[in-house]
C-alpha cells in the first residue's frame, strides 16, 4: 500500500541526527515493548508480513508522530484484537476481562535462547527455475496495490538490471493477508540513480532493491 | 519527553499502555513475562555490533574467510556462532576504493540483528529512511563522513528478507594486528555504511 512506511525519496523530515553512544533503549517501557512484541508474535497467530502490514496501516499522522516501539505496540494491539486475544474492553480497562483465543504456543523463558537462535527463515524450495539471470535487463511493475507490498514506490516502473538471483522466498504480498506463502524467486536488482531520480540525481549513485519475481518484467 | 530516569516513566502514558498490555497478556496466560526478561537481556548484553566486528576482523585477517563471507555470508557468519532472528539470510558487501556501500530499509526497519543487535533510533526513523536512497552523500555528511566525489555509492534497500552487513576497508597501518585489535576499529556505523573503519591511533 502507498502508506506512511514507504519513505524512500520523501522530503521534509529534517536531518538524521544520530545520537552519540546511543543506548539500546531510551526508557524501560521500550524493553517491555520489544519483549511483548516478540513473545506475542511467537504465539504463531500471525507472520512477519502481517505484522509489517499492521504497522504501515497506522494512520500516516499517527505513524509519523510515533517512535518505532510505539508503532510496534500500536500495531500489536491491532493484531491481538484481530486474532481474538484481546478485546477493546480489555484495552480500555487495562485488564483481562474477555476470554482469549487459544494460541498455538506460549514462549517460555527457558525456550527463548533456542527460539531466537533459530529465527524464522523465509526461504523456500522452488519447483520452477528462476525466470531471470544475472545481467538481465528488467523493468519493475508499475502498480499501486491497496494491500501489502515490498516494492517501494520510488522503484516502480523503473528499468534496472538483475545483479543476483537469490533464493525462493515467501511472497509478502499474499502472506500478509492470510493468502498463503506462494514463494517466488527473489532477485537483487540495481538501478542507476538517474533512472530513479532523474534530473539532478547523483551520477555516482546506484540503488538496489530485493524484488520478488512477479514485481519484474523483461526489459 | 525526557526518559532519563525510570521513575519518570510512571508518568508516561505510553509506558502505562505497554504495562497494561503486558499485564493483560500475562493474566490470560498468553505470554511469560520471564521470557521478556530473557529477550531483553539477550539484546542488551549478548547480541550487538561486536559480533559483526568480529566477522569483519576475521575477513580482514583471513582471505579464505573473506571469500566465504562474500559467497555465503549466512554460513560464514554462522561458523562464528552468530545466528538467528533477523540474520537468517545474510549478505556481506565489501567496500572498495571505488565503491562505498550503505544499507537502509526504506519500508520498515530491517536490520541484521544477529550481527549488529538492535538498530539505533535514527536507522528506524523517517529522516534516514527517506534520504539514504536519494541523497546518500548528504546523509553521510551528517555522520561526519565526506566521500571523494569520485567514489561510487551503492545503496542497498533491504526490501526483502536478505540482511546486509557492510565490510569496511581495512585501515592502513594495521599490519600484523590481532583480530581482537582489528575488531576494535569496526563500529556499528561502519557496518551500516555511515562510517569508515577507525584509523589506528
Amino acid at each position: 500500500m502507498n502508506g506512511p512506511q514507504d519513505l524512500g525519496g520523501q522530503m521534509g523530515f529534517g536531518p538524521v541526527a544520530p545520537e552519540k553512544d546511543e543506548p539500546y533503549f531510551h526508557a524501560d517501557w521500550e524493553r517491555r515493548a520489544l519483549g511483548v512484541t516478540l513473545t506475542a508474535g511467537s504465539m504463531g497467530a500471525w507472520n512477519i508480513d502481517e505484522s509489517r502490514h499492521a504497522r504501515e496501516s497506522l494512520h500516516p499522522a499517527d505513524y509519523y508522530s510515533s517512535s518505532y516501539y510505539q508503532i510496534w505496540i500500536k500495531a500489536l494491539e491491532t493484531l491481538l484484537k484481530r486474532h481474538g486475544f484481546v478485546s477493546e474492553r480489555d484495552l480500555e480497562a487495562g485488564e483481562a476481562i474477555d476470554p482469549a483465543a487459544t494460541p498455538k504456543r506460549v514462549l517460555k523463558a527457558e525456550n527463548v535462547p533456542a527460539v531466537l537462535a533459530k529465527g524464522g527463515p523465509c526461504d523456500r524450495p522452488m519447483a520452477e527455475p528462476a525466470r531471470f539471470k544475472a545481467g538481465d535487463p528488467v523493468r519493475t511493475k508499475n502498480f499501486n496495490p491497496t494491500g501489502h507490498t515490498r516494492l517501494p514506490r520510488y522503484a516502480r516502473g523503473k528499468r534496472g538490471t538483475i545483479e543476483a538471483v537469490r533464493d525462493g522466498f515467501v511472497f509478502p504480498d499474499t502472506n500478509a493477508h492470510g493468502q498463503g506463502e506462494n514463494p517466488q524467486w527473489v532477485y537483487t536488482v540495481v538501478f542507476d540513480g538517474t533512472e530513479i531520480w532523474g534530473e539532478g540525481a547523483d551520477p555516482t549513485l546506484v540503488v538496489s532493491i530485493d524484488a520478488w519475481e512477479s514485481y519484474l518484467e523483461p526489459a | 519527553m525526557s526518559h532519563d530516569h525510570d521513575h519518570d516513566n510512571e508518568l508516561d502514558p505510553f509506558a502505562a499502555r505497554v504495562r497494561a498490555l503486558e499485564t493483560i497478556l500475562t493474566r490470560k496466560g498468553l505470554i511469560d513475562p520471564a521470557a521478556i526478561d530473557v529477550i531483553v537481556d539477550t539484546y542488551e548484553t549478548k547480541i550487538g555490533p561486536r559480533n559483526g566486528a568480529r566477522v569483519v576482523a576475521q575477513a580482514w585477517s583471513d582471505p579464505a574467510y573473506a571469500e566465504w563471507l562474500k559467497r555465503d555470508a549466512t554460513a560464514a557468519i554462522e561458523s562464528l556462532s552468530y545466528t538467528g532472528r533477523q540474520g537468517e539470510h545474510m549478505q556481506a558487501v565489501f567496500n572498495s576504493v571505488d565503491t562505498h556501500n550503505l544499507v537502509v530499509c526504506t519500508l520498515c526497519s530491517c536490520y541484521p540483528w544477529s550481527v549488529l543487535g538492535l538498530p539505533p533510533v535514527w536507522y528506524k526513523a523517517p529522516p534516514y529512511r527517506s534520504r539514504a536512497v536519494i541523497d546518500p552523500r548528504g546523509v553521510l555528511e551528517e555522520f561526519g563522513l565526506t566521500l571523494s566525489p569520485a567514489t561510487k555509492i551503492r545503496v542497498w534497500d533491504s526490501t526483502a528478507e536478505l540482511r546486509y552487513l557492510v565490510v569496511p576497508m581495512r585501515p592502513e597501518g594495521t599490519e600484523g594486528w590481532s583480530e581482537e585489535q582489528l575488531a576494535e576499529l569496526v563500529s556499528r556505523d561502519a557496518m551500516i555504511g555511515t562510517a569508515l573503519a577507525k584509523a589506528p591511533d
